[in-house]
């Protein structure tokens, strides 16, 4: 599936909210089933600075994908880490950089994305295109 | 003004007060807004506003400078606010009272300008586990550039200050003392007399961060005896952007200037300045009139209205919101000193500060969650934060029950 295509999926999941209690419930669902991240890699090299709660990301390159897998120690991180997962893991650098983060801003979740220090989404979505320019880069350099 | 309609003999009615805020009318989330960060910042009285108002639309001019009418006017009033400021802390002269951008520059002040004459290599600078990062890096950076040293007086684990270990740490290196006069994360009020005295008796400087004091209880520069103390406006009711740095008249005239530029000199040849004397050697450039016009405001409201009043208030607020959380088994309250400000920082069992203050926002509850700037302090108690309720005069028991009810709330969510 493309990233659009996932994103807009993301959107009608959170359409069909009421109100920010069946929201919030969702992303804690999500938080919860966020698949576990390989122990090793809960590393504070993968820490993502500026974060009130702690995010770990890591990222595995396999020479076409990128892929994502990450942690938090606040339920609600997690949720929103599983989002942007769901969106951006299994894609090419290309892709990934080339794509859009409109999608935070229709499902709502904005005040996760005002650039005050207590927030990760946006920390995690810099990191998350930047390690696809990295992989470009080594991918490029490899060829 | 409504509080005149309180009896002075009588306890606060916070209901009459509240109409003086007119931020506190309005909703978030839908929902009335409780004000719990007043920590961070308070909310301002209209009177405040008024008078930022009325500044800019019938004194504005610059101060010191002109002959013109306005120019008077503006500078009688920028200098009666320097007064009020020094009655307010009694401080023995008006000149005592340095205009700053706050408690920040204020200690940056010292740290650059009697650090560079008093602190050299090898000297240490006392300070305690409980300080607020802008008490911590103006020293550090100086340390660094001095080869000084900077000490780290430990706490008691109910986050008071371990006086002992403080007794024992002023040494013949110590150079200066900077000591919070309340905790901003946990609450404790520290015994900055007592602290001042001890370091006096080693002939050590004693620097008082005063940023959450000052709007919550009676200060008394004269009687702490401390070379300094710095505070900020927007902490007690008054405008950002301002704040103040008092020192003693002969230690201030020791110092040499902070920042260069107009202002703050005599007369200027290419080939040599002379300084300006008190306060204006502190004050290079154009101040910032307005919000020292709306810092006064702020001070004739709460004098109106009384600290001691005020107090009494903001300690029945603190007492009825211990007991609450308290009655919770789920509820670990951090920093249980004996003598305490009106702030909570507490944490809800198994559920992290960032997701219950998510929650409890939508609730329309506005508390702080993280470190509250004292990483440091943090990392002592071994937690990555707390959630944290700080109240003013203006808050009522009723709000605390609506914050009881958010937490509820959050553990539906969590547990
Ligand atoms: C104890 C303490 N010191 C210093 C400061 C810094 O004050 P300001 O940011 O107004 O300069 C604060 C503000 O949070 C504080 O709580």
């Amino acid at each position: 599936m493309k990233i659009e295509e996932t994103t807009s999926a993301i959107v009608s999941e959170f359409e069909s909210f009421d109100d920010w209690m069946d929201k919030y419930n969702y992303l804690i669902e999500l938080g919860k089933s966020l698949p576990l991240i390989d122990e090793k890699y809960k590393v504070e090299a993968n820490l993502i600075q500026g974060c009130q709660s702690r995010v770990w990301l890591h990222a595995g390159f396999d020479g076409s994908l990128v892929h994502f897998t990450a942690d938090s120690d606040a339920v609600i991180t997690k949720g929103i880490a599983n989002l942007l997962i769901r969106a951006f893991s299994g894609h090419t650098p290309q892709e990934i950089l080339d794509s859009s983060t409109e999608f935070l801003k229709e499902i709502g979740l904005t005040e996760h994305l005002s650039p005050t220090r207590s927030n990760g989404m946006l920390s995690m979505i810099k990191q998350i295109k930047m390690y696809a320019l990295a992989f470009k880069t080594k991918a490029a350099m490899g060829n | 003004m409504n509080v005149k309609l309180n009896n002075p003999d009588k306890g606060l009615d916070p209901e009459i007060i509240r109409a003086d805020f007119p931020i506190l009318s309005r909703k978030v989330h839908n929902k009335p807004l409780v004000y719990f960060d007043n920590a961070a910042t308070t909310q301002k009285p209209q009177a405040v506003i008024d008078a930022l108002v009325g500044y800019y639309t019938g004194i504005n001019s610059n101060v010191h400078r002109g002959v013109h009418y306005l120019s008077q006017q503006a500078t009688i009033a920028f200098e009666e606010v320097r007064g009020e400021i020094q009655h307010f802390v009694n401080a023995k002269f008006s000149h005592e009272i340095i205009y700053t951008r706050g408690c920040t520059e204020a200690i940056n002040l010292v740290a650059a300008s009697w650090g560079k004459v008093n602190v050299g290599k090898g000297d240490e600078i006392l300070i305690s586990g409980m300080e607020h990062h802008s008490n911590i890096v103006p020293w550090q950076m100086l340390c660094e550039e001095k080869g000084a040293v900077l000490k780290v007086c430990p706490l008691h684990p109910d986050g008071s200050l371990d006086m002992e270990a403080y007794s024992t740490m002023l040494g013949e290196k110590t150079r200066l003392v900077a000591i919070t006069h309340i905790s901003n994360t946990l609450g404790t009020i520290n015994p900055v007399k007592e602290i001042t005295r001890l370091a006096h008796e080693k002939g050590i400087a004693v620097l008082i961060d005063g940023a959450q004091a000052l709007s919550h209880m009676k200060v008394d520069v004269q009687d702490i005896g401390c070379e300094f103390y710095a505070f900020s406006a927007h902490k007690v009711y008054g405008p950002m952007g301002i704040g103040a740095l008092y020192g003693k008249e002969d230690v201030l005239n020791a110092m040499p200037p902070y920042q260069g530029g107009g202002e703050m000199i005599k007369s200027v040849t290419f080939e040599k300045t002379l300084y300006n004397e008190l306060p204006f050697k502190f004050e290079a450039g154009t101040p910032n009139v307005g919000d020292v016009i709306g810092f006064g405001a702020a001070l004739d409201y709460i004098s109106a209205i009384g600290i001691e009043r005020i107090a009494a208030w903001e300690q029945e607020l603190l007492r009825y919101a211990t007991e609450k959380l308290s009655a919770d088994p789920t509820i670990r309250i951090i920093g249980t000193a004996p003598e305490k400000a009106s702030l909570i920082s507490f944490l809800i069992e198994g559920i992290h500060p960032f997701d219950a203050g998510t929650i409890i926002d939508h609730m329309g509850v506005a508390v702080r969650t993280g470190t509250h700037c004292t990483q440091p302090l943090m990392d002592g108690l071994g937690i990555s934060g707390t959630i944290r309720a700080s109240f003013a005069f203006y808050n009522t028991k009723q709000e605390i029950d609506r914050l009881m009810e958010a937490i509820e709330k959050v553990k539906e969510f969590f547990l």
